[in-house]
């Protein structure tokens, strides 16, 4: 299972890329592939404001439609608009295309509480 | 619903796993969902073929002097027109000619038919049956003892030396890889293709030679995933969900397979009245205008801004690439073209009512 090293993870399976106050988010190759082929992204509006453990975000797939939860607070500030036409992106490179949303920080500090590669991988079992 | 530890498993379930299936429980069972994925699995079959376990199914033989006599009595459709050898897709109503089970009957001999009934029914249906105590008719539950495969799609018919004598909605007694089956022309995905009914210790060694024969032509195991986006497409009614004790065959649009004119048989006076004063709604089957999320069964369906039923089977269709279903609606928004609108998580998103099957196959 890949757990790239240089993110952040939730115990809720999205992960965390930090460039500066923004936090990019997707969901993680473990989640992708539990959730199995995804046919429909529902991202935040940008603007939205979205609180840490909230959901905020749908994907769904053939069998069933999955909450996605903000793993920070703060403001939308852009979404992957590709999603809507190429949903498909989260299954095929769910750290780099496949990611879903971009939000302005509010609480930095929240990060901490985020897990590590290697917790994000025992917590899986991997 | 049921724990773990109570789910039944088919003589295939250490196949599955070889073939890194995804478990989960289905009707009583634990079946595989998917193995490579459910749109690649939708495609092996619509495109060339693909192979499905379909040993949940229950097996019951019916057999006895009374045998016909029986089977009309409790079924909507006329037995008496079955030959030797031909498939009739059937209904089992109760007295108020709600849906009990759809089935499908064979006549394997002139007094002795194979009935194929659901996964979730098989001991209701066997007690429904039994209950009656037809005269000098047995009713054996063969569910144990059976296991079933479905070889279905395009390449299925260039398997067996057998397929251009073996016509649809026939079956026939055959060896395959050197196993005793009832092969029939049957399938719920659309396609050609087959359904194989073998002794349960026979299963694995089918099985893995269907893949390895099947291979030149791209085949792949199929889960309930794509058998159900498959069966879907094709407005194939799924009992629990489009069909239930609490609907009619006439409401679901399956009125043909209702003969009236064959004599008493359990539900029929309730059909007959149906039929005349005429039904108050109908199960549509529909496609989304525009991208939406895929529609989901108890999903709300409006006409007019107001609601006039809810979707009884819905996914994103991977043949089409949008949003399909099937509801219940009152006949007033039941007419093909009809543009309604379904509900999800509080938005609204267009369809239009579409004439079944959602998907139209064939020259």
């Amino acid at each position: 299972m890949n757990v790239p090293k240089n993110l952040k993870y939730a115990k809720t399976h999205e992960w965390v890329r930090v460039e500066g106050d923004i936090a990019v988010v997707g969901i993680t190759d473990h989640a992708q592939e539990e959730l199995t082929d995804v046919v429909y992204v529902e991202t935040p509006a940008i603007g939205l404001r979205v609180e840490a453990g909230k959901e905020c975000a749908v994907v769904e797939s053939v069998k069933a439609a999955s909450d996605i939860y903000a793993p920070v607070t703060g403001d939308v500030v852009a979404v992957n608009e590709e999603l809507s036409d190429a949903p498909e992106l989260l299954n095929q490179d769910p750290y780099a295309k496949g990611w879903m949303f971009k939000v302005k920080m509010s609480d930095p500090s929240e990060l901490s509480e985020l897990l590590s590669p290697d917790d994000y991988a025992h917590h899986i079992g991997a | 619903m049921h724990s773990a530890e109570t789910l039944k498993r088919t003589p295939l379930y250490a196949s599955h796993l070889e073939c890194g299936a995804k478990m989960v429980p289905f009707g009583g069972w634990e079946m595989p969902v998917q193995y490579s994925g459910i749109l690649a699995e939708h495609t092996a079959v619509r495109e060339r073929v693909g192979l499905f376990d379909i040993s949940h199914m229950g097996e019951f033989l019916v057999s006895g002097p009374n045998a016909e006599r029986a089977l009309n009595g409790l079924l909507t459709n006329d037995v008496t027109k079955l030959a030797v050898g031909q498939a009739q897709y059937t209904l089992m109503c109760n007295h108020l000619g709600g849906v009990v089970d759809d089935l499908i009957v064979y006549r394997l001999e002139p007094s002795v038919y194979l009935v194929i009934v659901n996964a979730g029914n098989i001991e209701k249906d066997f007690l429904w049956m039994t209950s009656p105590a037809p005269e000098s008719a047995v009713i054996n539950n063969l569910s144990d003892r059976f296991a079933a495969l479905a070889l279905q799609g395009p390449a299925a018919s260039k398997f067996f030396d057998f397929s251009p004598t073996l016509p649809h909605f026939h079956i026939q007694r055959h060896q395959v890889f050197g196993k005793e089956c009832w092969v029939a022309r049957t399938g719920y995905t659309g396609e050609d293709g087959f359904e194989l009914f073998c002794e349960a210790t026979d299963a694995p060694h089918l099985w893995r030679m269907l893949l390895a024969w099947g291979k030149q032509f791209g085949i792949l195991p199929c889960g309930l995933g794509a058998r159900d986006t498959l069966r879907v497409e094709m407005c194939y009614p799924l009992h629990g969900n489009d069909i239930t004790e609490k609907t009619t065959p006439m409401e679901a649009g399956l009125g043909k397979f209702v003969s009236f004119d064959k004599g008493a048989f359990v539900g029929r006076d309730a059909l007959v009245e149906q039929k005349a004063k005429g039904v108050g709604r109908r199960l549509v089957a529909f496609t989304m205008t525009e991208k939406s999320p895929p529609p989901r069964p108890h999903y709300a369906i409006l006409a007019g801004g107001h609601k006039v039923g809810e979707i009884t089977s819905g996914t994103q269709s991977p043949t089409l690439g949008i949003g399909v279903g099937m509801g219940y609606v009152e006949v007033a928004a039941a007419s093909v073209r009809t543009a309604i609108e379904i509900e999800i998580r509080g938005k609204r998103f267009p369809a239009v009512i579409q004439k079944k099957p959602i998907l139209k196959k064939g020259p």
